[in-house]
């Protein structure tokens, strides 16, 4: 594909962005911010498919996340062999007393034809089925909470590298996304909004209190990476040499041996720190091409000409004897997916995973702002938007410091107001996002990349 | 007969009266959201953060009172500082309308478009009162605290279970019901009223008949700024006031309007109470009250709780949806005021 001359604008200004905190704020957080920035823009990219295609409205962008984050701990934890002894037995019953049950409802509904029946037979069944599925469950689990509480007390995962989590968390995400989809996609668009904000906090409530599945709000820490340790690496004969060889000039400048010994060590920490974050940013920017790649590919061709035609159009494009409601439920799944993908990824990063990190403030509601200020429809635009508001949230700190720290140069340090304004430093960037939003939403609500329209 | 009594006593205790009044607060919550639907329609999100800012200036005004010593004697001060936080919420709100919502419905925008532009303004009020007033957890009630305490019921009645009253619960009991009258009556007796349900029903013929639309706004955020700023403060007073609490509680307060029939006022008040009493009642402990119901021989032995309390807050979405998928358009046909 082709860049105009204005995207090209904003990748320079993407990648210039970095280099210029690098050199102000060192390589180390240039890298953090990279590294987040990313794991973002794929994030937007997964909202953008279902939205900027088809216009299908996903507010469950948290509760994905958190499929994702759970694909990383289900697969990279060790097994746990207590545990499964412990409860393994009852929780198999209890999921197979769950199956019995769904396929008694399915057969109810498909024999009686009175409604009355059906609905009253139905009651009955999930009321018994439940109180006897959860007198398994509640046992299986307790006893799985009791093993050894304090590091483990939940089934621990598969023990592979986690980089697999990244396909699997896109799988449970869209999961997850196909039951949404079942249940809630006939609804207007608002009314699917609110839904799926609601669907996505249970979601996180579920994780947060089963604690035999994911340690619930204990959180699971330590989690084994896909790139080198740094202590490993500061031991590496060929990470000291390459060190060594990138300073040289450096280091032959300085005579005394044990001084030389000195910075070299310095240099050797400094440098593992950059060189972890640096694998890291290469991974996911690899995933992060690979599924701009795709999405690109994918809205070029006859399908995404499909879905902007369901978008724009949806009782025409029906007409024209397209299944919208099919095209929809897989529009959004695909877009959970990969916003699954980007929560496994997001864990990864952290090496821990915490439910109750997971707030629609930060995870569902500033990824749309991403969305929007990019520009909805177009991949690039959901990458830059990706880019540059999570550039802002990170740096509206430091700026907003030095905004107040230059009005308030009149007043003495010790004035309340000026203390009270330093204090509330961090609630600034809400603010800076509102009123992004606001603005652009005014002045230019196609976002800053516009979505290309193409005649042919 | 002495077993049943504490057995209600125990249901009135810890259901019915806790119910009545989270359900009054997501009531007059779910009614705003309501209005902003029928009339300007489109997904209020920041009605939450509109709630925390009423609460928020009533706050201030509260400690102000209480360093200049005035209050209420047994009545909590924030009653008499709940005038000035209306006024400043109405202020608010038409502010928003006016440098930020106006603009889209001139421009005729789809309602998703607007519920966007709703979370723009979620997040900068967010951003105001956090700046102001910080994350802490607030307790602005004083006065006298219980109308009836457990002891004093028990010492009374020679029941075995107390009934506790606290008047922050009779208070918003009773605001809500002079509130919900008074809506009613205006919406169905007063011109201005009968204007704002024509234009709910029918936009164009509204217009054609001559209502003023921007008059119709206004007083449709003066509403919905009374009435949130109410019910945040009523809610803070209730609990305790936290900023982040008022995020949350959006969700609750859309359910109970979509569940009652979203543009319904009606509906809203019965949505709320819906929402309220479900989550109370699917996570409370039923071991109390089966105990002085049932012959000791059959006695439970759990907490007979159908779900954990850290579900309260699933519960409003499960009706939701469950709502939704049995009758979309919730208890009562909506869209009309």
């Amino acid at each position: 594909m082709r860049f105009e001359r204005y995207e090209w604008l904003a990748i320079t200004i993407m990648i210039s962005l970095f280099i210029f905190v690098g050199f102000i704020q060192g390589w180390s957080v240039s890298l953090v911010i990279l590294n987040m920035c990313i794991v973002s823009a794929i994030m937007t990219m997964g909202v953008n498919i279902s939205w900027g295609y088809a216009g299908v409205i996903n507010f469950g962008v948290m509760g994905f996340l958190a499929m994702g984050g759970l694909a990383a701990v289900l697969v990279s934890y060790p097994p746990i062999a207590e545990s499964w002894q412990a409860g393994g037995r009852g929780l198999g019953i209890s999921f197979a007393l769950l199956v019995v049950l769904v396929i008694a409802v399915m057969y109810v509904n498909k024999t009686l034809i009175q409604k009355r029946n059906r609905y009253i037979l139905n009651s009955l069944i999930i009321f018994f089925g439940i109180l006897i599925i959860r007198h398994f469950y509640l046992n299986a689990t307790h006893n799985i909470e009791d093993v050894n509480p304090a590091i483990a007390g939940f089934l621990g995962g598969l023990g592979l590298p986690i980089i697999f989590s990244w396909i699997v968390g896109g799988l449970f995400a869209a999961g997850v996304a196909f039951v949404i989809g079942k249940v809630a996609l006939g609804l207007r668009s608002d009314y699917l909004a609110i839904v799926t904000l609601g669907i996505s906090e249970i979601v996180v409530s579920v994780l947060k209190h089963e604690e035999w599945l994911s340690r619930g709000v204990k959180n699971v820490i330590g989690l084994k990476r896909p790139v080198p340790y740094e202590i490993d690496l500061q031991n590496a004969d060929w990470f000291i040499n390459l060190i060594t060889y990138l300073n040289s000039s450096k280091l032959n400048n300085i005579i005394d041996v044990s001084d030389r010994q000195q910075v070299l060590n310095n240099l050797i920490i400094d440098g593992s720190g950059i060189f972890v974050k640096l694998s890291y940013a290469i991974l996911f920017l690899i995933v992060m091409l690979i599924i701009f790649y795709f999405a690109n590919k994918a809205q070029l061709s006859p399908w995404g000409r499909m879905m902007r035609a369901i978008r724009d159009n949806e009782t025409a494009a029906n007409a024209m004897g397209k299944d919208v409601v099919k095209q929809h439920l897989i529009i959004f799944v695909i877009g959970a997916a990969i916003v699954g993908v980007a929560g496994a990824m997001l864990v990864t990063l952290d090496g821990l995973f915490t439910p109750s990190g997971y707030r629609p403030l930060r995870f569902t509601f500033i990824i749309w702002i991403m969305v929007i200020v990019g520009g909805s429809g177009n991949n690039l635009g959901a990458i830059f938007g990706g880019f540059v508001i999570w550039f802002s949230w990170i740096e509206a700190a430091p700026l907003t410091t030095f905004i107040i720290n230059q009005l308030t140069t009149g007043l003495e340090p010790t004035n309340v107001l000026k203390l009270h304004l330093l204090d509330s430093v961090p609630y600034f960037r809400y603010l800076f996002m509102g009123l992004i939003l606001l603005l652009i939403l005014r002045y230019r609500p196609k976002g800053i990349i516009p979505e290309k329209v193409r005649h042919s | 007969m002495i077993d049943f009594l504490n057995s209600i006593i125990v249901l009135l205790n810890f259901i019915i009266i806790p119910g009545i009044s989270y359900g009054s607060q997501l009531a007059l919550g779910a009614l705003g959201v309501t209005f902003v639907y029928a009339i300007l329609r489109f997904a209020n999100f920041a009605h939450g953060e509109i709630m925390s800012f009423g609460a928020m200036i009533t706050i201030l005004f509260t400690w102000f009172f209480q360093s200049q010593n005035i209050d209420l004697g047994i009545l909590p001060t924030a009653l008499l500082a709940l005038p000035i936080g209306i006024i400043a919420t109405i202020i608010l709100c038409i502010i928003s309308d006016k440098f930020v919502f106006q603009y889209y419905r001139y421009q005729k925008s789809v309602p998703v478009v607007l519920a966007m532009v709703s979370i723009g303004v979620m997040f900068v009020i967010n951003a105001i009162i956090r700046i102001i007033i910080g994350t802490e957890t607030i307790k602005f009630s004083d006065g006298q605290k219980f109308i009836m305490k457990a002891k004093q019921f028990k010492v009374m009645t020679g029941l075995n279970e107390g009934l506790a009253l606290k008047s922050s619960q009779v208070i918003t009991i009773l605001i809500t019901i002079l509130l919900l009258t008074f809506t009613f009556w205006f919406l169905q007796k007063t011109k201005t009223g009968k204007s704002m349900r024509a234009f709910s029903d029918n936009e164009d013929l509204a217009l054609l008949s001559g209502i003023n639309p921007d008059r119709v706004v206004f007083t449709t955020w003066i509403i919905v700024g009374v009435l949130a700023c109410v019910a945040g403060t009523l809610y803070g007073l209730d609990k305790s006031y936290k900023p982040i609490i008022y995020l949350n509680l959006v969700l609750p307060i859309f359910a109970s309007a979509i569940v009652g029939g979203i543009g319904s006022p009606f509906g809203a008040v019965v949505g709320g109470y819906v929402i309220a009493f479900s989550e109370i009642m699917v996570t409370y402990a039923y071991k109390k009250f089966f105990v002085y119901i049932l012959p000791s021989s059959i006695e439970p032995t759990g907490l007979v709780q159908l779900l954990s309390t850290d579900y309260k807050f699933a519960v409003s979405f499960s009706i939701l949806v469950i709502v939704l998928l049995i009758r979309p358009s919730g208890i009562f046909k909506g869209r009309v005021l």
